[in-house]
């Protein structure tokens, strides 16, 4: 068996900013490396190919420890918008892409872009609501099947 | 640091094959580098990449990022993904003699 990784299924669950970033950053560099990837987007992590919904992904200033800020101060209105555009303005300057600009790259590096069926369903879309290089709605069946042979992360 | 021969001149390149010192460099060994990288033939529109990335790292000390040159070669990136299939930052800076950037994005 060889040691070196060939293709990866990364599974985006989360709808938040730093909920989605990592599984988009691991699927670029997947492909940079010359690693096959295919993105699973399930849950409210369908926010990152939802074609309105994308363009204004926020950071949770919420129940978010890591952010150092106390609770009822992340809950005061326009924190959050605040902490986003801060924070896409740091990465912007690290050449890091906002997030749909960054989706589209990915699907231009060839990476599969996959919905997931049950979390379609049950936030009522149709494939019409997601951006065009959405290949498919699948199931988590199909989700394993197109995995195989590969590594799957969980973001 | 092993020592390799590109179109019959000894060359220093790192573990993964990256040139040492980007001068050792000549035109006539990319086409040699490609082939070792699965690229047989390079067209018009690789020499358009690999020339991009010998200015990008003569001007910045560094080869650009996907992103960059997607925005700034002329290549789109779904192009690039074409021409370089491996991955057109690492590929192209490989055969451009150049050392592989270095950055996530």
């Amino acid at each position: 068996m060889s040691d070196k990784i060939e293709k990866v299924s990364i599974v985006v669950s989360k709808g938040s900013l730093e909920g989605i970033y990592p599984g988009l950053i691991m699927a670029n560099g997947a492909r940079a490396e010359g690693i096959d990837a295919n993105l699973f987007f399930t849950f409210f992590g369908l926010d990152a190919i939802h074609t309105d919904r994308r363009e204004h992904i926020k950071l949770a200033t919420v129940g978010n420890p890591g952010l150092h800020l106390p609770t009822w101060a992340g809950g005061l209105p326009g924190v959050s918008a605040l902490m986003t555009r801060y924070f896409g303005g740091k990465m912007a300057k690290l050449d890091i892409p906002p997030v749909p600009e960054f989706v589209d790259i990915i699907a231009d590096t060839g990476a599969g872009l996959y919905a997931c069926k049950a979390s379609v369903d049950l936030f009522g879309f149709t494939k019409d609501d997601f951006i065009e290089q959405v290949k498919d709605i699948i199931t988590v069946g199909e989700f394993y099947d197109l995995a195989a042979g590969g590594e799957i992360i969980f973001t | 640091m092993p020592t390799t021969s590109y179109a019959g001149t000894d060359v220093t390149v790192n573990e993964d094959g990256f040139f040492v010192d980007p001068a050792q460099w000549r035109e006539e060994m990319a086409p040699e580098i490609a082939r070792e990288a699965g690229i047989d033939t390079l067209t018009e529109q690789h020499w358009q990449v690999i020339k991009f990335m010998r200015q990008e790292y003569a001007d910045n000390g560094t080869g650009p990022t996907v992103r960059a040159l997607g925005k700034t070669s002329g290549v789109s990136v779904k192009e690039l993904y074409r021409l370089f299939p491996k991955g057109p930052a690492k590929l192209a800076a490989k055969i451009a003699g150049i050392p592989k950037p270095h950055g996530c994005i």
